[in-house]
């Protein structure tokens, strides 16, 4: 109890490496295998070919069966060491396999009659290999780089947009007095609790009638009106001095201009994390995107690869080479915003 | 929180300005036309200009249709169109409250409604305790001078990114009857194989823990934070007094650390209450229904049996729930502000 | 703030440039095996068939640019074939493309579903459910160059089904194909397990003496899977009629009855292969809702004996090849006889769509006796057109298999179209499934199922009278 104890309050380590130090590492190195683990397995298992992903027990680095090209056929044949029933081994390829039977031949002599075997009888020859093979066909039936560009579009348009018009919105809520603004802010914080799902069907139909379906902007513009994002930027703008917003209305400045050039740079911080919040939100965004867009060459990469392993069901070689492309661009991003990210997420948390 | 200086905005690098020239640039051309609105209706009025934008989005794609809500709920037929649906009054509401027993949705007229529920209540009654609990840890953890900090820190937050799609789908493959590195990994111990997802106690478990998986980085930095404002006095005062490791965190940790935990709580609460990506992909609801939870249930009654009308009550009845929660939290909030 | 301003702003450049750039990667027509059809009309082939010539089209001077879109899915590599005619007919027409957008067909409806009601359905689609969407189809006739001569080229019961019950001449579509449900098998386990395939040496197989024949072959040959169906009503329901169930009297009745000894007999037994872990769980006890086949397992080796349907014929001569031996056996046999079940899929057109007549002209073109009987070809289709089912069609591959589903047409039993035809049809199947799967996995008892699909049978009826 005195450990856990100790592992519970503790801040800073001593100089010595004790018990409650174990645990944790232990603890943490548990998580990371936890945590990252299966992303790992995700890109181990892509590289396999069909074949080795149906293969029991899996091995964790991509092993591929060796070929060789017989003459008379026209594909390679796998490889494999027979062992024969007289003890001995030989090198033969496969021409066919069903059941507990396996067809035989040997490369060297291709003329020679097959020799049928068990299948308990051979073990496959094989090399470390990189099958490339599942992301070209994937990206031959999978359109990455038309989704990636919708997925990017809708992103970065739908996060500018957003970021513009709630600070717009969350300036005029925190420094100004009109009439009708606490109504407003109510009206907009009690939909803070509404999801996409509530309002899925009528929503659906003002997006018809506007003539949005299967269009991108129907993707990008209702989603901007975010309530969270006008409450935090609100929060972070109230503590900004009105004096500093007086002092530049006695010099002449427009309200335009004080919006742009004093409030938008001092709310940096907040607008940074809001940045963050949307890029991943509307990234990952599916439900939505699911019901408006249906041409295909509109999806974003998450309905996409869905529709994708739909249809594949069972072709599992392709669906993981395509999860590893669409999970490829937000890593990449994490990699070197982490830092930021992190540290942004944890602020605004404590509000 | 603090006040933020106006005199230090970040003015870094100069080199900067020259690519910012055309932005500045279609701001003044703005100016042009703002300014003479702005003496036209005065300073104070231009607040509404600010909000318009927002408002006008927030009106019609979340406004109308909360309300157009009532309108379908309200309604029978399967036709999307308002104009072709036929008033019934409160028929939707009346079958989904129609129950034999409230607890056992076979004995409801609208069974799938409560399997929903229930469903989403397990769910969400695991799943934000299994997050704070394992957010809790890790924040602790990482609370402590550890090496390689940034890097732990990372590797739990990784997951958060993912897609609901990309993670259903990795694990998915995990968990496969046949081919699953889980399965696998079970036979080479000597044990036979499970199907995971194909049954339904199992599958709801693992629809819980790959949704703690995901998220449980993200709450861990929230508490990471709250932890680490803590400040260190508390500490020392209290082992002045002589309190021990436990108590201190009972006594000190612990208290301070409620406002953040309860931040945790509701994030984590409504975040379940909502829960369809993921699940979609993952198990699509099943087996049968064990994993439909309610926002799949309002989805399929929708778009699959196209019953707009009992779609749109369901909605209103978790609207209304989701309200209750909302209110529920805000007064404890007061609550804990006012202590 | 302000370098994220720039990274923004120079990102969006980029973006803006790149979308402004012509368009890079074409939307893949191309057939991943998908899952099979909920099949759903029968040309009844009694009357002569009257072959629409259709002279090819000539290129018109300066018509207008138009563009149609045909929503479509992919029981194998149909959607190759299609887009191969229609580039012919691109070229012949220069002024019209047609765009091809391929959905998953477990996701078709849901997908067509809103367009069409919000009224920005897309020109044509290829539709199972031919019920769902009456009222909303453009009538053909106007534009046809021979009205008369094409509509008798069509089974009336498959033109009625497109056709609201007081509407009794508009023309809606054609069917793509007509497909009957009926079992496969796996030849080379068979033979491994030396184990007679029953149906060559006997006419009436019985449901039974299949399963024990294949737990036989699986136990043999270690293959994990004896026995699987596809998750659909309309898939039970032919081996229910042949054990004497009987739901509807008609093509237009409104009264269903579920219970009866023969659906009883047909979904018990379905269970019994759960529980005796002979069929795979992930088909009926996996994805909850939605359709489910078995064809995976079929293909990569790990079934025996599968009841699917002709539709599968296309994508297991591609994707099996000569991996090993597959046949197509004649729909097994209950107490009441043995029928599979009518079906297929229909192109039809939508009266949303802004160019009624290039529409009418692409399906002229599309069921001229040539295109439709390469298309027929092509794809292993049994095609519904009359005239070419009187011509015949020479397959280039599988024709043993499509022969033996074309004998089966002539055994199906009037019922088995009632149920296929008659709108609340397609209420049943869903309920049907929906409810099995919950009996499957423990969640209700058979007769809990069967008065819930009933009662939805009853509401659905009620809700027509209004």
């Amino acid at each position: 109890m005195q450990t856990i104890a100790t592992f519970l309050t503790r801040r800073r380590s001593g100089k010595h490496f004790d018990l409650t130090d174990i645990i944790t590492y232990a603890y943490l190195l548990a998580g990371v295998i936890v945590m990252f683990g299966p992303v790992l397995w995700l890109v181990m298992s892509s590289f396999k070919p069909l074949s080795g992903l149906y293969e029991f027990p899996p091995s964790f680095v991509p092993y591929k069966q060796e070929s060789v090209q017989v003459q008379g056929y026209d594909k390679p044949l796998d490889l494999f060491d027979v062992k024969m029933l007289d003890g001995s081994v030989r090198r033969l390829a496969q021409i066919s396999q069903v059941g507990i039977g396996a067809r035989m031949i040997d490369p060297n002599a291709p003329k020679d009659t097959p020799i049928d075997i068990r299948i308990e009888q051979r073990t496959p020859v094989r090399s470390l290999y990189f099958e490339w093979d599942n992301y070209v066909g994937a990206v031959e039936k999978f359109p990455f780089l038309t989704y990636l560009q919708n997925s990017v579009i809708v992103t970065v348009v739908a996060t500018l947009v957003t970021l513009l018009i709630n600070s717009m919105a969350a300036f005029a809520l925190s420094k100004y007095q009109f009439r009708g603004r606490d109504a407003i802010f109510l009206i907009i914080i009690s939909t803070l609790m509404v999801p996409v799902s509530v309002i899925l069907i009528p929503a659906f139909l003002v997006i018809a009638k506007v003539g949005w379906t299967n269009n991108l902007w129907g993707l990008i513009i209702p989603g901007a009106a975010t309530p969270t994002g006008v409450f935090l930027l609100r929060q972070y703008m109230l503590t900004i001095p009105d004096d500093l917003l007086q002092s530049a209305r006695i010099d002449g400045a427009s309200e335009w201009r004080i919006y742009w050039q004093i409030i938008l740079p001092l709310a940096g911080p907040a607008l940074a994390v809001l940045a963050i919040f949307s890029v991943m939100w509307r990234w990952n965004d599916f439900l939505w995107p699911l019901i408006v867009v249906s041409k295909t060459e509109l999806f974003t990469l998450q309905v996409g690869l869905n529709a994708f392993q739909g249809e594949l069901n069972q072709q599992w070689n392709y669906i993981l080479a395509m999860t590893v492309l669409t999970l490829l661009p937000i890593t990449i991003v994490f990699a070197f915003l982490e830092k930021y990210i992190t540290s942004g997420i944890a602020t605004t948390g404590m509000k | 929180m603090q006040s933020v200086n106006p005199q230090a905005p970040s003015r870094q690098w100069l080199s900067g300005d020259i690519l910012l020239q055309p932005f500045l640039w279609v701001i003044s051309l703005l100016d042009y036309v703002l300014a003479p609105l702005q003496t036209l209706i005065g300073y104070k009025r231009m607040a509404y200009f600010f909000v318009l934008p927002n408002l006008l989005i927030f009106g019609i794609f979340i406004l109308i249709p909360m309300l157009l809500n009532f309108y379908y709920g309200f309604t029978g037929g399967d036709s999307i169109l308002l104009e072709n649906r036929s008033a019934v009054g409160t028929a939707n509401f009346e079958k989904i409250f129609t129950c034999k027993d409230f607890f056992s949705p076979n004995t409801c007229a609208e069974d799938l409604f409560w399997r929903g529920a229930w469903n989403t209540v397990t769910f969400v009654v695991f799943q934000v305790g299994f997050i704070i609990l394992f957010s809790l840890i890790t924040a602790l953890a990482l609370n402590r001078d550890v090496k390689g900090r940034g890097f732990f820190r990372a590797m739990f937050f990784y997951p958060v990114l993912l897609s609901p799609v990309v993670i259903a789908l990795i694990w998915k493959w995990i968990l496969q009857y046949q081919n699953g590195l889980l399965n696998a990994f079970l036979i080479s111990l000597g044990f036979d194989k499970v199907p995971w997802l194909l049954d339904a106690n199992w599958a709801q478990f693992w629809v819980i823990a790959v949704s703690v998986w995901a998220q449980m980085g993200f709450f861990t930095l929230i508490l990471l934070a709250g932890l680490q404002a803590i400040p260190k006095e508390m500490y020392e005062a209290a082992s002045m007094d002589g309190a021990n490791k436990w108590r201190t965190f009972w006594n000190v940790t612990l208290p301070l650390l409620m406002p953040t935990m309860t931040v945790v709580f509701v994030l984590a609460l409504i975040r379940g209450v909502q829960v369809f990506d993921q699940v979609f992909v993952l198990t699509h609801g099943g087996p049968g229904t064990a994993t439909l939870y309610i926002v799949q249930y309002i989805y399929r009654t929708a778009f699959e049996f196209r019953n707009y009308g009992m779609a749109a009550a369901a909605s209103l009845v978790l609207a209304i729930v989701l309200l209750i929660l909302t209110i529920g939290q805000l007064m404890f909030q007061r609550r804990q502000e006012a202590a | 703030m302000k370098r994220i301003v720039l990274l923004t702003l120079a990102l969006l450049a980029v973006i803006v440039v790149a979308a402004c750039a012509p368009a890079p990667t074409p939307v893949p027509t191309a057939a991943p095996p998908t899952a099979a059809p909920k099949p759903t009309e029968a040309p009844k082939p009694t009357e002569v068939p009257k072959p629409t010539a259709v002279p090819p089209t000539t290129a018109p001077t300066a018509a207008p640019k138009v563009e149609l879109r045909m929503m479509w899915y992919n029981d194998g590599s149909e959607g190759d074939v299609m887009r191969a005619i229609l580039d012919k007919f691109q070229a012949a027409n220069p002024n019209i493309t047609v765009k091809m957008d391929t959905v998953a067909y477990a996701n078709l409806n849901q997908i067509l579903q809103p367009q069409v009601e919000s009224g920005t359905p897309p020109d044509l689609a290829r539709v199972t459910d031919l019920a769902r969407f009456q009222g909303y189809f453009l009538d053909l006739r106007p534009n046809l160059s021979n009205a008369a001569a094409w509509e008798a080229n069509w089974s009336p019961a498959f033109l009625g089904a497109l056709r609201k019950v007081d509407d009794k001449t508009g023309l809606y579509g054609f069917p793509t194909q007509f497909t009957v449900s009926g079992p496969f098998v796996n030849r080379t386990l068979f033979a491994q397990a030396g184990v007679p395939v029953p149906s060559d040496t006997k006419e009436k197989v019985t449901w039974q003496e299949w399963v024990d024949a294949a737990k036989k072959v699986a136990t043999a040959t270690k293959t994990p899977y004896a026995v699987a169906i596809d998750r659909s009503g309309h898939r039970l329901w032919g081996p229910s009629l042949g054990m004497c169930a009987h739901y509807v009297d008609g093509l237009y009745e409104t009264k269903f009855t579920v219970d009866s000894p023969g659906f009883r007999n047909a979904a018990n037994m379905l269970i019994g292969w759960h529980k005796d872990k002979i069929t795979p769980l992930e088909i009926w006890a996996g994805g909850g809702g939605g359709y489910a086949a078995g064809n995976d397992f079929f293909n990569n080796g790990q079934l025996v004996f599968y009841f699917s349907g002709n539709w599968q014929i296309t994508q297991f001569d591609k994707l099996i090849g000569n991996k090993f031996d597959w046949d197509a056996v004649p729909n097994p046999y209950g107490d009441c006889g043995s029928t599979g079940m009518p079906g297929g899929a229909a192109l039809v057109t939508f009266k949303a769509t802004k160019y009624p007549k290039e529409v009418t002209k692409l399906v002229e073109y599309l069921t001229s006796d040539d295109v439709l009987g390469e298309f027929s070809a092509k794809s292993l289709f049994l095609p519904g057109s009359l005239s070419l089912s009187k011509k015949g069609i020479q397959y280039p591959s599988a024709n043993k298999q499509m022969n033996v589903f074309l004998k089966e047409v002539g055994k199906l039993t009037p019922e088995s179209y009632y149920l296929q035809f008659n709108p609340l049809g397609q209420t049943l199947n869903p309920e049907m499934r929906d409810r099995l799967s919950q009996v499957i996995t423990g969640e209700l008892t058979l007769d809990e199922a069967i008065k819930r699909i009933q009662q939805k049978m009853d509401d659905a009826a009620a809700a027509l009278k209004k």
